[in-house]
């Protein structure tokens, strides 16, 4: 398996082309192996999930605002929270959906014709990719003014909790592990490594779009010489394959049944007060209706 | 070091009797390079930019020559060469405007050892890409004609993605304004393109020019009766009148009555990564009369959305003549 193209330019000098299209494989059958070794460890090995998960399936449904419930300022206790508690806002719900589209649209124009279906892609792809630039920017500013930032930020106790619910989920004895606050660890490491991925292909993209005829900018294929213009090929590349693995493990656990819920937060923006009590530390995070 | 012409490099040479012959070499070996008149194959190997591991000479397959009738059009095998199509009587008197373009393909001997299939089959005759730099259509991530100092003198005004070469075929403008079938054999199936569908863009796929993938194999050209015996015109323009690729060419076909256009198919080559039919031109023409204006009119209109080059402006006049001419000229064999 190659990881990089070169090819020769006019003068004989070896330059970077791209990365190895071997490496889109690669993060497909990453894909899978990750979908399917879960699969088999969530029904050999997490036995505990399969009962998790058909109760979670079957708490499933749509939340209904009870107004009469009183609602919490700050910190307080889940018993104390709303029946029904506000994760996401509108705005967050919009720009998550908004990405995912465009997220979809670019990886299919970028990718299917590579798997040999041919149609005309560069100016839906980079249509898509102002899109989705327009909804991260979006994001940006509603995340730092409106959002709670530190909602994403890895603390000193995010790793020993994430080790403590592995070591349980496994049978194993072990302290039990605190509640997370709004996102355990495995949410915000996964959040960052779209966002670092995300820029990859943002930064580069647009450098990329300098290359090509578009209503927006004065075309010049020459602000880089074509070995820096290889690595943004690669920078693009790779965060774009990248994406494709880290889209595949998002979208299966968007679906197994013991997370639907959050799944369906992110349609309606609310979960219940028992999945608020059971998930999450109402001192870490506050219950908001 | 020096470059090595005219040896072209070691490779396996097939010679299969029959199209299911031909096709399963196709599928046996995916690099299989299919060897038809060889006028385009033949540089490509003497250069050594292409170094196939096996070639498949189809010249021994005689169910791929010859002109038939088919539902009062024609078919053409698509190894029928070109000097076969512009003496065919037929063709000739019902399909003239595509023995005219048949015979502005190159020279005499060309056109003998040419064939239809290869002609509209042929990679674009982009130097930069021809001479094995490593461009986009050659796998790269650059356009080397399109630079603030390329010769671009050739390249498109039309369709450039990346891309600014275009597609040379002289027959295949021809082919889209008699409304031709082409058919594509591949394993076990067979698929039948519109002449303008067969060709692509560099937006579709940058390295290739025809919808033709490793395995397929053209088998013949279908030449409906819809637009026999119209009036036709074709025009080459190209800076040796005695051999040389076009600069712009230009073909039509138009059904008249009381000399107002009924139906008209205008296609124009050279100014695009692929030959281009000209379909917003002639739904401006369609129930106009023939005379100068509206030929002047044509012009103007197919010429809108050009987009120049460093040194091919002049594309721009030419093809605005040339498709003023194909309205104004057009004619009865």
């Amino acid at each position: 398996m190659d990881f990089f193209q070169y090819d020769s330019n006019p003068w004989g000098q070896e330059i970077l082309v791209r990365i190895s299209w071997d490496l889109l494989w690669a993060a497909l059958i990453f894909g899978v192996l990750f979908v399917g070794g879960h699969l088999v460890m969530r029904k050999l090995w997490f036995p505990a999930h399969g009962a998790t998960a058909e109760k979670a399936a079957a708490e499933v449904s749509p939340v209904v605002d009870d107004p009469g419930t009183p609602v919490a300022e700050t910190g307080v206790a889940s018993d104390a929270a709303p029946a029904s508690v506000k994760r996401h806002s509108l705005g967050s719900r919009l720009f998550h959906w908004t990405m995912s589209a465009a997220m979809f649209v670019l990886l299919i124009t970028a990718f299917f014709p590579l798997l040999g279906i041919q149609f005309p892609w560069l100016t839906i792809h980079w249509v898509a990719g102002l899109i989705l630039i327009a909804s991260i920017l979006f994001h940006i500013v509603h995340a730092t003014f409106v959002m709670d930032l530190k909602a994403v930020w890895i603390g000193p106790g995010d790793a020993r909790d994430m080790w403590r619910r592995f070591w349980r989920s496994i049978g194993r004895e072990g302290s039990e592990p605190a509640l997370p606050g709004k996102y355990p660890l495995e949410n915000k490491l996964y959040h960052h490594a779209v966002a670092v991925a995300g820029f990859g292909v943002m930064i580069t993209g647009v450098l990329m779009m300098f290359r090509i005829d578009t209503p927006l900018f004065a075309r010049d294929p020459y602000m880089f010489g074509e070995q820096t213009w290889g690595w943004v090929y690669v920078v693009h590349g790779l965060s774009a394959v990248g994406l494709v693995a880290l889209i595949i493990t998002h979208v299966y656990f968007a679906i197994l049944p013991e997370k639907r819920w959050l799944t369906w937060s992110m349609i309606h923006g609310r979960i219940s007060r028992e999945k608020y009590a059971e998930h999450h530390d109402p001192e870490r995070w506050a219950a908001r209706d | 070091m020096a470059i090595i012409r005219d040896m072209m490099a070691a490779f396996e040479l097939f010679q299969p009797a029959s199209i299911d012959e031909t096709v399963d070499l196709l599928g046996r070996f995916d690099d299989g390079w299919v060897l038809a008149g060889g006028l385009d194959s033949f540089e490509w190997f003497k250069m050594r930019h292409r170094r196939p591991r096996v070639v498949i000479d189809v010249s021994g397959v005689e169910e791929l020559k010859g002109i038939r009738d088919s539902d009062g059009g024609l078919e053409i095998g698509a190894m029928t060469t070109l000097t076969e199509i512009v003496t065919n009587e037929t063709i000739r008197q019902r399909f003239g405007v595509l023995s005219t373009a048949a015979y502005a393909v190159a020279t005499p001997q060309i056109r003998n050892q040419g064939t239809i299939g290869g002609n509209i089959s042929q990679d674009t005759r982009c130097w930069y890409y021809r001479g094995g730099w490593p461009c986009y259509r050659d796998g790269g991530n650059i356009c080397y004609a399109d630079t603030p100092t390329s010769m671009n003198r050739e390249h498109c005004i039309f369709g450039a993605s990346r891309c600014v070469a275009v597609n040379p075929s002289d027959t295949a403008p021809a082919l889209i304004a008699l409304d031709a079938k082409i058919v594509v054999r591949s394993g076990g199936s067979e698929r039948v393109f519109d002449a303008e569908d067969f060709f692509i863009g560099p937006s579709t796929d940058i390295t290739r020019m025809t919808v033709l993938k490793p395995g397929d194999l053209v088998t013949a050209v279908r030449i409906p009766a819809e637009w026999a015996d119209s009036a036709f015109y074709f025009e080459k323009a190209r800076d040796r009148q005695s051999w040389d690729f076009p600069l712009v060419n230009v073909a039509t076909a138009i059904k008249t009555s009381g000399g107002t256009i009924q139906d008209i198919r205008l296609a124009v080559n050279a100014v695009a990564p692929y030959p281009m039919r000209l379909t917003r031109v002639e739904d401006q023409l369609r129930g106009q009369p023939i005379n100068e204006d509206v030929a002047l009119a044509a012009g103007e209109m197919a010429i809108q959305g050009a987009h120049l080059l460093r040194q091919n402006a002049y594309k721009v006049p030419l093809l605005r003549n040339l498709v003023k001419r194909a309205i104004r000229d057009a004619e009865v064999q």
